[in-house]
This record gives C-alpha cells, sequence and structure tokens, in this order.
C-alpha cells in the first residue's frame, strides 16, 4: 500500500485537454449532424463498447476471443425474450443481460480456459457459431427463428423519461461508454489490471509469482462478457428488434479487429478502432460497392505501416517519486 | 445400414473438400505460425474461377477434349490461378509484417479476406452462381443399393489423390522434411541450410492451389456457389486443421475426413438443423480431453 501511494502516473497537460476537447465534441455534435449520422454515432458508441468489452480479454490479458458476439447475443436475446414474454421493463433487464451474459461466459469457458493461443481462438469460434445456430434454431419456441424477437420496448427511466429519439439513445450509448471507460481505467491500474498484464506478458513468469492466472482469465472473461451483454441490451431496445444475422462470426472478427487497429490494451485506441470500423464504410459510401472493397485493402495497408495500432498503449510509465527519501525518513 | 453407406461417402466427399482446403490452413501455420483468414475466401475464388473457365471455355475444351477434358482443365488452371494469387498475397500483406508479430498478420489476413470475398461479389456480382448443368457430368450407378454419381466417384479419387500425392512428398521426400523442419523451429531450420524463401513459396502456391481445386469441386458437387462461401468453408476446414492437429498434415486430413463423416452422420440421423452444431461441440470436446489435437504432438513449454 504504501508503494502505491509514492508512484505517480506521468500525466500530461496536453491529454488532459485533449479528453475535454473530445467530451465537448461528443456532446454538441448530435445537436449539429442530421439524425442519419446521429445513428452512425450510436452504432460507432455500440462498437465502441463492444471494442471495450473485447479490450479486456484481447488487450489486457491477450486472450484470442473470436466469439465475442456471442455474449452480445446472450445479452440481447435475454433483454428480448424477457422483455417481450414478461413485459419487464429494459432498465431492470439491463443488469440482468450482463449477468446472464457473464453467467454464460463463466460456464463455458470454465472448462476451455486451460487452452493456449489459437486453440482457445477456435473454440471461441466454435462457441460463438453454436450460439448463433441455436439460436436460428429456435429452441424451445423462444428465440423466434431466422426472424429473431422483435417488437422490445424502449428503455424508460418511468414517466416521461422514455428514450425514443435518436439523440437520446445516442446520450445513453455514449454515457454508458463514458462510465465504463472510466471502469476501465481504474481497473488497469489496479491489481486485476496489473495481474492481467502480467499474465499477458508471460504467463508462467505470472504463475510463478502466484498468480492465479484460471481465476483471473476467467474474470476477465466474465466481465468482457458482462460488458458485451449490456451492449447487446441497449443495441435490442433501440433496433427494436434481434436476430440472429446481427451476431455472425464477420461482427467477431471486425470486434478483432477494433482491438488490434487500435492497439491493444489501449482505451483510446479501441475508441479509434471503433471509429475506423463504423464510420470508414459510411465516409466511404459514394463508392457503393467497392467500399468493403477498400475497407479490406485498408485493414492490410494500416497493419504495414502501423503493427502497432493508431494509438498503442504505452507501456507503464510510472514515476516513482521520493521513494528513497521516504525509505530513508522511516528507517532513520 | 444402406442409408447409413451413403452418408458415409457423402460425409467422405465432403470430408475430402474439408480437408483439401485444411492442408492451406495446417501447412502456412506450420511454417508461419499465421491463421490464413483469407484462405477461405482464395477457395471461394477458386470456385469462381472455376466457374467461368467452365462456361466460357466450355466450347473450346469440351469440343476439343471432351467433357472431361473441359472439367480437368477447369481445375488445373484454377488451382494454378489461386495459387499464384497466393503468393502475390503473401508477398503484398503478410511479408511486410512478419517480423512484427503475429497479432498484425492476423489483421492483415482478415483484411485480404474481406478484400477477396467484395472482389468476387464486384466482378461476379451478388447472386449465387450456379454451374451449368451440361459441363458436369450426371451420371448415376446403383452398387448394392447404394446410389452414388460419377462426379462423387471421380471426386473422391481425385481428391484422395491429391491427398496420397502430398502425404507422400510431405513425409517422405527431403523437400518435405524440410517443410516438417521448418514447421517445428524456422530458425534451427534456416541455420541447417534449409532456404526458408523456397519452403514460404511453395507453401503459399500448393496451400491456395488445392483450396482452388477443391473450390472447382465443391462447385461442380453442389452446383451452387456464392460469394460468401469462403467464410463458412474455410471456418469448417479450419476447425478441421484444429481437430486434427495444427500445423501437422496427416492431422489437417483426418480432421477433415472425420470433420465430413460427423457433419453427415449427424445430419442423417440427429437432426440437419443442428449438424454445424456437432462439428462445434465435437470439436470443443476433443479440445477439452486433447488440447493438442488429436494427432498434434505435445510441445513441452519452454521457459
Amino acid at each position: 500500500m504504501k508503494l502505491n501511494k509514492n508512484i505517480k502516473e506521468k500525466g500530461s497537460i496536453f491529454k488532459n485537454w485533449l479528453i475535454i476537447i473530445v467530451v465537448i465534441l461528443f456532446v454538441v455534435l448530435p445537436f449539429i449532424i442530421n439524425a442519419y449520422w446521429v445513428d452512425v454515432l450510436f452504432f460507432f458508441g455500440i462498437y465502441a463498447l463492444l471494442g471495450l468489452s473485447l479490450n479486456i480479454v484481447l488487450g489486457e490479458v491477450g486472450l484470442f476471443d473470436l466469439g465475442h458476439m456471442g455474449f452480445m447475443a446472450i445479452g440481447a436475446y435475454t433483454t428480448a425474450i424477457l422483455n417481450t414474454t414478461f413485459g419487464i421493463p429494459i432498465i431492470i433487464l439491463l443488469p440482468i443481460s450482463a449477468i446472464t451474459a457473464g453467467a454464460f461466459a463463466w460456464l463455458v469457458c470454465s472448462p476451455i480456459i486451460h487452452l493456449r493461443g489459437d486453440y482457445l481462438c477456435i473454440v471461441t469460434i466454435g462457441m460463438g457459431e453454436i450460439v448463433r445456430l441455436v439460436l436460428i434454431n429456435n429452441p424451445f419456441g423462444i428465440t423466434g427463428g431466422p426472424n429473431g424477437v422483435f417488437g422490445i420496448d424502449f428503455l424508460s427511466f418511468g414517466g416521461p423519461l422514455i428514450i425514443d429519439s435518436s439523440i437520446e439513445n445516442y446520450f445513453v450509448i455514449w454515457i454508458v461508454v463514458g462510465l465504463t471507460i472510466l471502469g476501465l481505467i481504474n481497473l488497469q491500474r489496479s491489481r486485476i489490471g496489473r495481474a492481467w498484464n502480467c499474465i499477458r506478458e508471460d504467463e508462467i513468469a505470472a504463475e510463478a509469482t502466484g498468480i492465479d492466472v484460471r481465476s483471473y482469465k476467467l474474470l476477465a472473461f466474465v466481465l468482457g462478457a458482462g460488458l458485451a451483454g449490456v451492449a447487446g441490451n441497449i443495441y435490442a431496445s433501440k433496433l427494436m428488434i434481434v436476430s440472429p444475422e446481427s451476431f455472425v462470426f464477420m461482427e467477431s472478427c471486425l470486434l478483432f479487429c477494433i482491438v488490434l487497429i487500435g492497439g491493444m490494451g489501449s482505451i483510446p485506441g479501441v475508441l479509434i478502432g471503433a471509429a475506423a470500423i463504423s464510420l470508414f464504410p459510411e465516409f466511404f459510401r459514394t463508392f457503393a460497392q467497392y467500399r468493403m472493397l477498400i475497407f479490406g485493402a485498408a485493414m492490410v495497408v494500416m497493419m504495414i505501416f502501423r503493427p502497432g495500432g493508431i494509438w498503442p498503449r504505452k507501456r507503464g510509465a510510472f514515476k516513482v517519486e521520493s521513494l528513497l527519501i521516504k525509505a530513508g525518513e522511516e528507517n532513520g | 445400414m444402406r442409408i447409413f453407406l451413403e452418408q458415409m461417402l457423402n460425409g467422405l466427399t465432403i470430408g475430402s473438400f474439408y480437408a483439401l482446403i485444411a492442408l492451406g490452413y495446417s501447412m502456412v501455420y506450420g511454417v508461419m505460425k499465421l491463421i490464413n483468414f483469407a484462405h477461405g475466401d482464395l477457395f471461394a475464388l477458386g470456385s469462381y474461377l472455376g466457374f467461368t473457365l467452365l462456361v466460357w471455355g466450355n466450347a473450346y475444351a469440351t469440343v476439343t477434349f471432351g467433357i472431361w477434358g473441359g472439367l480437368i482443365a477447369a481445375i488445373l488452371i484454377a488451382a494454378i490461378g489461386i495459387g499464384i494469387a497466393g503468393i502475390i498475397i503473401e508477398r503484398i500483406a503478410y511479408r511486410p509484417i512478419y517480423s512484427v508479430g503475429r497479432l498484425p498478420a492476423v489483421v492483415s489476413a482478415l483484411g485480404v479476406s474481406i478484400f477477396l470475398q467484395n472482389i468476387i461479389m464486384v466482378i461476379w456480382g451478388p447472386r449465387y452462381q450456379a454451374y451449368p448443368v451440361s459441363v458436369v457430368p450426371t451420371l448415376r450407378f446403383e452398387i448394392g443399393g447404394i446410389h452414388i454419381t460419377l462426379l462423387q466417384i471421380v471426386i473422391l479419387i481425385l481428391s484422395f489423390a491429391l491427398l496420397a500425392i502430398l502425404y507422400y512428398i510431405i513425409q517422405k521426400t527431403t523437400f518435405g522434411a524440410a517443410i516438417r523442419a521448418c514447421a517445428l523451429d524456422r530458425d534451427t531450420a534456416a541455420l541447417m541450410g534449409i532456404n526458408i524463401e523456397t519452403i514460404i513459396f511453395f507453401i503459399f502456391f500448393l496451400g491456395p492451389a488445392l483450396g482452388g481445386t477443391a473450390g472447382v469441386m465443391v462447385g461442380m458437387y453442389y452446383r451452387q456457389i456464392s460469394f460468401t462461401m469462403g467464410w463458412n468453408y474455410g471456418l469448417k476446414a479450419f476447425t478441421a486443421t484444429i481437430l486434427g492437429g495444427i500445423g501437422n498434415i496427416p492431422g489437417a486430413m483426418l480432421g477433415g475426413l472425420l470433420l465430413g463423416i460427423i457433419e453427415m452422420l449427424g445430419s442423417a440421423y440427429i437432426s440437419t438443423a443442428y449438424k454445424d452444431v456437432f462439428v462445434f461441440l465435437i470439436l470443443i470436446l476433443v479440445l477439452i480431453f486433447r488440447p493438442r489435437g488429436l494427432l498434434g504432438e505435445k510441445v513441452a513449454e519452454k521457459v
């Protein structure tokens, strides 16, 4: 404990200003642009939240997870089914979706967590695909098959406060993203975050140091899945419909790219990656059918010129402040 | 019993497609430690290339060499074309980033995959394409009550011949030994005087060429191809690779054939709708109890 107090993270004024400008921009922007672009920014927010959730698993702990959309699907379908059949309000379903997705992750990841690298990768792909295929096949008649579940309510805080316009949805998702970022920044600096990074850098060394690798890996999966469940809840209430084709393998791959394009484990990087994935195809709409072609080529070019991502995370730049003097004082 | 044998035969046919595609994943992974996500789309490109060759080249090849000449010519040209595409992709998209680490190469591979998928869509259009009936033999036999088409026999013979040739090259020749050495440890192999460049060239030609062959055969077998089918087959073939033990070439063949048989028997006896679920469930079960895959060797962890 004592050591922590003496360590101060390097902060720069430039970075603080940048954060303030970005926040102001996000508050003002929806009032300037038209409804279409507000919706685009809403999906940017969804991708940002999903990117942040995958970043816990892939960026912080270095576990290859290519089935992350499966967790979002669990969250979205939990919201959709409980809301349409039992009429439970969306706001109550928000934590329920998160818990369900987290519990699902705990259940399916417990037996496979010992797998390494590419083997874990293919198992998560398999898991995501199983979730999607089961949803398509309409088990017990509750998921609505390929058509999905529709008629989901808007988010409502009781009384007149119903989130039913694009701008309101935009603020909901970005407030959630903002809170998540604050939480994750704290998590990164905490004991858990340091343990995660230690596992990412060298699993065997981490285990030798006394870190419970298995539990920490599971914790990352459960937290990541829970956040994806939250994203699923917001997504379901905005679109009012969930269907299996929103959760295809391709989307999981895009999430993977968000984390890697931005920079592994870097929160601003994830935001940039999510912007690249969600806004890029929109800006290139004039190219119509060539836009995804350009998108694929851009991913390759991007990786050739900036393989570490656009905004890679700095390696723990801690400044030890007057540690020696303090220690000396205690001794003397 | 009759249904069982017929399903086994169908399973073997599909399994041989998976095995041919899986070889590409496995060889590239073995030497480069890279999951080549673009491989599935190269397979789809092969299918479309074969389609064009069969439709346009129909007049020339079929008239001069007959229907078989046309088919063989299409398969050969598609295989060589896709092989060259594989080499070009390696040069442009993978070579500059090998040194940086594994993950950027994965993103690059996904980028190539999206690029290829869309280039197919731009050239051939987003709709399903159908292989013309006139270029595919439709003869059917009945042996002991089991229905089998001539095409199925040809596909089985051709793909098993390819698998056997590749098995021979990899396991028995000096060149194969060099490839296996690279898969074990690339740096040491280079120090032993193995020309890594040649190996990479060979791997990135042969893998996609086999995938392209499988593409044309899938087109002939199902007669319907779409620009997104690369993802589906690629995912299955990749699953097969892992099932057999990634980087292990006989393992990829075994995994592919097993996967095809599991899929077919599962859809015949349990449920058609859940056939892909069985595939992934069995994969997960195998990996829980045998994390290195069926034929993968246990590698000691280096500290």
